[in-house]
């Protein structure tokens, strides 16, 4: 039996979701008493098979076509490597990229496909994944008892995979049909707006979800910025309402930040918005729902209505809190 | 031109709530329009706008209940709706990719639609799948988690010229010939409110519904592959330091962080 395991990569670099699939691909592996292949497809397929080379990887397979991900390339090629070596699972991750390939592989393939795994199973035949539903509010547990599987993997939920292995690498053939090649990638673009802030470089910031309710309401928060000289950011709504600015937005496609202390305002702590955060050095979390998941990694919590909080907040450090 | 629009209604769960078996307590649920598909909708519109003979179908698999949630689809600007619906498919209780995207496979043979706009994911069971799987099922060409879409080369060029959101502050700019699915991200526009006129308006469009077979399928469609065996409340992982009292004595107790972290001055 195979596992195999499909890297993303983006400008040239592997992406940190990579070296976790190796990780989940190992301990499927070893459940399904399988072995590990990797693909890598496009890019700089030699240097990055290298680098996909680390302890518990049977096999590298590369896959050398174009420069940067196209999503008619990589159905393709994973379809026709997956074949190929008759993978009991592929495992994909759940990234923008994969959002964009992997439910055409799994239909391609006739198989059954999950997404978002962030807990995998193996056991007589049957593969069980955890998932979460409405908002992380809940865990299931979802069994796929008829095989071959495609299923894609959350990011930052297994460790990277490290050390050196002794794959074996390959070049795989993939034959891409360009006639199908219907997508045409023109190229990249950094989105900002609103100045040169920088939200990354903060030491404090406060950071405002979708609790804030109006527009009118981000003066509140914005008090509080002014009294305690703190950077001002925010959850995807807010960026999605056009209150605030593309570049003040923190999460998986905003900013990734760690700043001494950040305070989260009225932020559920959507799994996209943790990612952007959760290194910080001192995390506190403001929300009306104690099961909020923002607790979960909050070193310091109220449950409260950030509206009585926050301008209380304000007077604690000489501020006027407006009337909101 | 005809764009075929995706709607889910979606279960929403109140904060406080209770697992019966393997699903949430009907009582803990409200119902409302997927998020990420109010999204798709406003975009449909848009192009219809723009453009001059568009016509906006909107369409849904879901049961009765589920004309309230596409009529907010018709009472925002989309001309028809069908909904899929029969008893085959109310007896599954996670329907998979594979049925969903056979579902409106059909749909989409039956109305040749030129642009296939849906949601990236809905908010319920977040498999964030169907567009592209729908896509590959009536040979379609697609682009995932859009959030530009130029309309002027869709309207004359027949060409979607997208913006992709990458994870980090980047975009991939593609062009995807057409017929297309694009799956919609949140931010690409302002969903509109649905005005009292649309509202009454919606009341008399038409909502066709279409069950497996008039869709020219086998019931044995809605087989899915997936089975939920658990559902529970996931385990609290804090260990957060709770500040109590009154809103003052809260912030209080917070200034004092502040200060003791070094990031505010007293």
């Amino acid at each position: 039996m195979t596992v195999l395991v499909v890297a993303d990569h983006r400008r040239g670099e592997l992406r940190d979701v990579s070296f976790e699939l190796l990780t989940a691909g190992r301990e499927l592996a070893d459940a399904a008493g399988a072995e590990l292949h990797a693909a890598v497809i496009s890019g700089d397929t030699d240097a990055f098979a290298d680098e996909l080379n680390r302890e518990g990887v049977d096999a590298v397979h590369a896959v050398d076509h174009g420069e940067e991900f196209n999503h008619d390339v990589y159905a393709q090629a994973a379809t026709a490597l997956a074949d190929d070596l008759a993978a009991e699972f592929l495992v994909v991750p759940n990234s923008v990229n994969g959002l964009d390939y992997a439910p055409a592989v799994a239909t391609r393939l006739d198989r059954p496909y999950v997404s978002d795994a962030v807990g995998l199973d193996y056991a007589d035949g049957t593969l069980e994944v955890t998932r979460e539903m409405y908002g992380s509010k809940v865990e299931t547990t979802v069994a796929v008892d008829d095989g071959p599987f495609v299923v894609s993997v959350r990011g930052a939920e297994w460790p990277p995979a490290e050390g050196t292995g002794d794959a074996a690498v390959r070049a795989f053939d993939a034959d891409v049909d360009e006639a199908a090649v219907g997508s045409t990638v023109r190229g990249f673009e950094e989105v900002g707006g609103g100045g040169d802030v920088d939200i990354g470089e903060a030491e404090f910031l406060v950071s405002i979800g979708r609790g804030i309710e109006e527009e009118e309401n981000l003066e509140l928060v914005e008090e509080l910025v002014d009294a305690t000289d703190a950077m001002l950011s925010s959850s995807r709504p807010i960026v999605d309402n056009g209150w605030l600015p593309k570049n003040r937005q923190v999460g998986q496609s905003g900013k990734q930040v760690s700043p001494d202390v950040y305070l989260a305002i009225g932020i559920s702590g959507a799994v996209q918005h943790v990612a952007g955060m959760k290194t910080s050095d001192t995390i506190v979390a403001i929300n009306t729902d104690p099961n909020a998941p923002i607790f979960d990694i909050a070193d310091y919590g109220i449950v409260g209505d950030l509206f009585d909080v926050v301008p209380e907040l304000v007077e604690q450090f000489g501020g006027d809190p407006p009337d909101v | 031109m005809k764009v075929l629009v995706t709607v889910k209604e979606v279960a929403i769960v109140e904060d406080g709530f209770e697992i019966a078996g393997t699903e949430v307590d009907d009582t803990y649920l409200g119902y409302d329009l997927n998020e990420w598909d109010d999204y798709a909708v406003e975009e449909a519109v848009q192009l219809a706008e723009a453009g001059d003979d568009v016509e906006v179908v909107a369409v849904t698999i879901g049961p009765e209940r589920s004309e309230e949630t596409i009529r907010m689809a018709l009472a925002k600007g989309a001309d028809r709706a069908v909904r899929v619906w029969d008893d085959a498919i109310a007896d599954v209780e996670l329907l998979d990719v594979e049925t969903k995207a056979r579902l409106l496979g059909a749909v989409v043979e039956q109305e040749e639609p030129d642009l296939v706009l849906s949601g990236v994911q809905a908010n319920d069971d977040s498999f964030g799948a169907t567009g592209v799987a729908l896509a590959e099922t009536v040979g379609f060409q697609w682009a995932a988690v859009v959030n530009a879409l130029d309309t002027g080369t869709v309207l004359e060029e027949g060409v979607a010229s997208v913006r992709r959101e990458l994870e980090g502050g980047v975009e991939e700019l593609t062009d995807v010939d057409l017929p297309a699915v694009l799956t919609i991200q949140t931010g690409i526009n302002e969903p509109r409110y649905a005005s009292l006129r649309g509202i009454r308006q919606a009341q008399s469009k038409e909502i066709d519904t279409r069950t497996v077979a008039d869709l020219g399928l086998d019931a044995s469609v809605a087989e899915s592959s997936l089975d939920v065996t658990a559902m529970y409340e996931p385990e609290s992982e804090s260990d957060a330091e709770y500040f109590d009292g009154d809103p003052d004595e809260q912030a209080a107790q917070l200034a004092d962080v502040l200060v003791e972290k070094g990031v505010v001055s007293e």
